[in-house]
């Protein structure tokens, strides 16, 4: 039974570490759709930036609450700007062009990242400082719960609400729908479209740094692939729970972690990732647009 | 595109000038990129620092050395691809090969087949020495030492129920892991639990919780230090206490500084041990330091003697034909290497023994050796 | 058997540019040209879905695997016909890979294919990743170790003209479909779904037929692969083989065949033609570039090199004008 208990902990863990980068995903393709696969390479970006700053004020001697949050800021600038240089030099000559076109192009810059990333950075992993010492904060007998797996959980439900609150409650978030529905007609009613394009980009991001450090935190190994893996992961939970839609893409990177701890605890270890792609393609064939997606009906 | 086309196309005729015929060119491909790059690059760098040393001390038959090295991204068929343009386009007369076994049962065949001698520094899989008789390597096989851990296991720390985690992901893992499993079993042990991960992973605690419920004496993680430091703290946390142990993926300085404390004490088998008074292996580990500024790990080790010992069958050979300096190397015999005392066998293995190490902090704690 | 010239001329075409490069050339630029008609394969038979059916596969490597393990398992394992008569052997089990494909592409394109656009992406991927998980865990498949010792074609001319042969066949036979008033069909779909439905076409049943006849094609090269490399393992079929055939497909102008050729010659020669300058920099920048061509490909020219138009199309429009 405690293992049980262990795994949910475990699963929920994993998933709030894809949460964090799902939302990224979820946020451009929601007012873009178009999939931003060079977004778990900005992502990484994030980490090495943090890394380097870290070094540089030597913060890995003093780790804290401060240092914490000053590599989080560090590393959602370096991602924030990343991200406007993306949009403005690699998708913005795009606009009008076919989805499969963009799609492309984020795939070269995703390669490009990569490939530069180990030119630069060097090919072998390194060590992320100690920014924050984990401690237990519960133990019921062999069960502990972890100061950092709630730290991730906590700060992935805060973005999600901050994004919620962004996009339904101010008066950019509205823009962003806007565009989001329909650029042309946002364009004529005086909305700026490639500000608010540029903008969501901005944020995705840094949500993407966010996500960097945190995880940098919790497993302190970072390499200029460390995107490729989890960011395939995220973005399938993003789409598992409705791509465009926030709440989902903590919804569906929840199950993905949930599922990927129960398969390997109760199933087969070797095929965790067979059997995680096989959930979605169940719940996709049950449920065309995601769990939490409108399937909208093509109107003539 | 249009313009770029003629540029390519002198690039590539430049490769083609005609080298100096004072030079010896040997070849080499390994994994400069991709995911497997901190291998390559490790390997790599023992080779060059091997003829650059070879070179500054006046060369092979008064000849200097001139290394291509080729980038084959983790690919087999880049692999395939490089070691065929090595060969016909570079006319090397020797390669060296990559880390992954994979990579050289795909470019074993062609080295054989233009009858190019190939030495491959750490592939451990069986089957790549037997594309024929032009294949050499420098390292024990996986059944060696997958035996040798099996042995230390139960004889040594005598353990009695172990659990497996390997990388699936990765040939040399899924090696050893299923010698270790028949070996220890024959000698009386039990596995309890054999549960797999995929290199790339970063959370590892649902195999690890699975592993804790089985309560095994020692748990068996024959990955590479990438992974296994994050492991270790993840096993630590879910209070597992029993001893880990792996193979000579683990060796590099990196595996302590991700690990923390969490990997100290834990055993892995490896080529040669840095505490060695042997001088061979002070001065390699002097000079790499210095020229580099990282202390070496295995596949540097590797990579160093590979690369001596090619240059050695050279030196001997009559002439620079791929069938003297095949004959040459098999030759070899108790060449005194940094990892160890090296003879190829009659299949082309080095048959040599193995050491099992501790970590402990930075240092690594010679336990002891075992002999083929 | 009037409709064989034009194949038979093609193949007299191929067979001279084989000759040309049997003797003109070492054994790496042969290596490289066998690799080329491998990928040529897979950009044409994606082309059909991505292309022409405008439905978003990124699972081809998935099939190419499945090609790839039924040839090297069959074509070492099972010999029915005398020595003399291996290459028609060869011949029967690559026809056998491209149908155990297909097989799959039916299993996994009867499903999925009525999810749209980044949906049916995301399913592609996922089936092709399942398939490779499954190979690494089969260990008569040799797992991660991979599976060498598949028997070659021997000389360079006989793998070429052994391709040339399934290239011609791939080509001539998505030409004829597509320019029958069944393969309109499926231009219909891509054009305008709801029209085509409206027309009394059955979408579902044009997507699934343009799906399962691009899974055979990627078995094919699969096999070619197989024997081409006589080695094979999971690694050589990840998500980024699948993100190379999208991106011939994609750069060759989306439903044009000659344009999916020219684009398979230039992705698979690019990273080879900076091979160079490695020497020249001293670190392995191929990859920087590729992927900065990429970006500005895209962006400079983003319908494509040929832009939805064949190589005779151009020729009709430039040079016959002039003339």
């Amino acid at each position: 039974m405690h293992d049980f208990v262990q795994h949910i902990i475990n699963g929920i863990s994993l998933g709030s570490i894809y949460a964090l980068i799902a939302l990224g995903y979820t946020m451009v393709y929601g007012i873009l759709k178009m999939i931003n696969f060079a977004h778990s390479d900005v992502y990484m970006i994030g980490a090495f930036a943090a890394y380097y700053v870290a070094r540089w004020l030597g913060i890995e001697a003093q780790p804290g609450i401060a240092s914490l949050l000053m590599l989080i800021l560090v590393s959602m600038l370096a991602c924030g700007f990343l991200g406007f240089l993306i949009e403005r030099f690699a998708y913005r000559p795009l606009r009008k062009a076919p989805k499969l076109n963009i799609l492309i192009t984020a795939i070269g810059v995703s390669l490009f990242l990569q490939y530069s990333g180990q030119v630069v950075f060097g090919a072998d992993p390194k060590v992320f400082p100690e920014v924050m010492t984990d401690y237990v904060l519960l133990t019921f007998g062999p069960v502990e719960l972890r100061s950092f797996d709630l730290t991730v959980l906590g700060v992935s439900l805060v973005a999600m609400l901050c994004l919620e609150f962004l996009i339904k409650k101010t008066k950019v978030g509205r823009a962003m729908r806007a565009v989001s529905s329909n650029a042309l007609v946002a364009s004529m009613l005086g909305v700026n479209t490639d500000k608010i394009i540029a903008f969501t980009f901005v944020v995705g991001s840094s949500l993407a740094g966010v996500g960097s450090v945190l995880v940098g935190m919790k497993y302190p190994k970072i390499d200029p692939l460390m995107g490729m893996m989890i960011g395939l992961k995220a973005f399938v939970a993003a789409v598992l729970g409705g791509i465009g839609n926030i709440g989902g893409a903590v919804l569906g990177a929840l199950i993905m972690g949930l599922s990927e701890e129960m398969v390997v605890a109760y199933l087969s270890s070797t095929y965790r990732d067979a059997f995680a792609f096989g959930i979605l393609i169940v719940i996709l064939i049950f449920k065309p647009a995601g769990l939490l997606g409108k399937y909208s009906v093509e109107k003539v | 595109m249009k313009r770029l086309l003629p540029i390519l196309c002198v690039l590539f005729f430049l490769g083609a000038c005609t080298k100096n015929t004072n030079e010896i060119v040997i070849g080499e491909y390994d994994s400069l990129t991709g995911s497997d790059a901190t291998f390559g690059l490790s390997s790599n760098k023992g080779v060059r620092m091997a003829f650059d040393e070879i070179n500054d001390a006046g060369g092979i038959k008064g000849k200097k050395i001139s290394l291509i090295t080729l980038d084959d991204q983790g690919k087999n068929e880049e692999a395939a691809s490089a070691t065929t343009r090595l060969i016909t386009h570079n006319k090397v007369i020797a390669i060296i090969g990559g880390v992954a076994s994979g990579r050289s049962k795909a470019a074993a065949p062609i080295a054989q087949a233009h009858k190019v001698p190939f030495v491959s520094p750490s592939s451990t899989n069986p089957d790549v020495t037997k594309a024929g008789d032009y294949i050499f390597r420098v390292c024990f096989i996986d059944p060696f030492q997958g035996l040798v851990m099996a042995k230390f296991a139960r004889e040594n720390l005598n353990l009695k129920k172990v659990a497996i985690l390997r990388d699936v992901k990765n040939d040399y893992s899924v090696g050893l892991s299923n010698v270790f499993k028949r070996e220890f079993a024959d000698r009386g042990g039990q596995i309890v639990a054999d549960l797999s991960y995929q290199a790339g992973d970063i959370d590892f605690k649902a195999q690890l919780t699975e592993i804790r419920s089985k309560s095994p004496d020692g748990i068996y993680i024959p990955g590479y230090y990438t992974e296994v430091g994050l492991i270790a703290q993840q096993a630590r946390q879910l209070g597992i206490k029993a001893p880990l142990m792996g193979g000579d993926g683990w060796d590099s300085d990196k595996l302590s500084e991700i690990g923390k404390q969490a990997i100290d004490g834990n055993y892995y088998s490896n080529h040669y041990t840095t505490e060695s008074a042997d001088p061979a292996v002070t001065e390699f580990i002097k000079k790499f330091k210095a020229k580099y500024n990282e202390t070496p790990d295995a596949l540097a080790a590797l990579g160093y003697d590979a690369a001596r010992i090619l240059a050695q069958a050279i030196e001997r050979a009559p002439d620079l034909s791929g069938k003297a300096i095949r004959d040459e190397l098999a030759k070899t015999k108790d060449f005194p290497g940094v990892t160890g005392k090296i003879t190829l066998n009659e299949n082309r293995d080095a048959v040599k023994s193995a050491v099992i190490i501790q970590v402990e902090g930075k240092n690594r704690k010679f336990i002891t050796t075992i002999n083929p | 058997m009037g409709f064989l010239k034009r194949p038979f001329l093609a193949f007299l075409a191929l067979a001279a540019l084989g000759l040309i490069v049997n003797f003109g050339f070492n054994a790496y630029i042969q290596l490289i040209v066998l690799f080329i008609l491998v990928n040529c394969l897979l950009s044409m038979s994606l082309n059909l879905v991505n292309g022409y059916t405008g439905q978003f596969s990124l699972g081809h490597a998935g099939f190419m695997a499945i090609g790839a393990y039924f040839t090297a398992f069959t074509s070492s394992k099972i010999h029915f016909l005398p020595d003399s008569l291996q290459l028609l052997e060869f011949f029967v089990f690559i026809f056998g890979a491209g149908l155990a494909a297909a097989l799959a592409g039916f299993i996994v394109g009867l499903p999925s294919l009525r999810l749209k656009g980044d949906y049916l992406a995301i399913v592609t991927l996922g089936f092709g990743e399942i398939i490779r998980v499954a190979l690494l865990n089969m260990d008569f498949l040799g797992g991660p170790r991979g599976y060498s010792g598949i028997p070659s074609f021997g000389p360079f001319m006989v793998s070429f003209l052994f391709a040339s042969v399934w290239i011609l066949i791939c080509f001539f036979t998505i030409w004829r479909i597509v320019h029958s008033s069944h393969g309109r069909g499926f231009l219909s779909v891509r054009e305008d779904e709801i029209a085509a439905e409206a027309m009394g076409i059955n979408t579902t049943e044009m997507k699934v037929k343009a799906f399962v006849l691009s899974s055979f094609f990627a078995g094919v090269a699969g096999g070619l692969f197989a024997h081409f490399t006589a080695f094979i393992s999971p690694s050589s079929f990840t998500f980024l083989q699948s993100v190379n055939a999208v991106i011939m497909v994609v750069l060759g102008g989306m439903g044009s065949m000659t344009g999916a050729i020219v684009a398979a010659v230039l992705i698979t020669a690019l990273p080879e033609l900076l091979r160079p300058l490695q020497d020249l920099t001293g670190i392995d920048l191929r990859m920087v570039i590729y992927s900065l061509a990429l970006i500005l490909m895209m962006i400079l020219r983003p319908q494509g090199l040929f832009g939805g138009y064949e190589l005779t199309d151009l020729w009709r429009k430039y040079v016959r004008r002039s003339a």
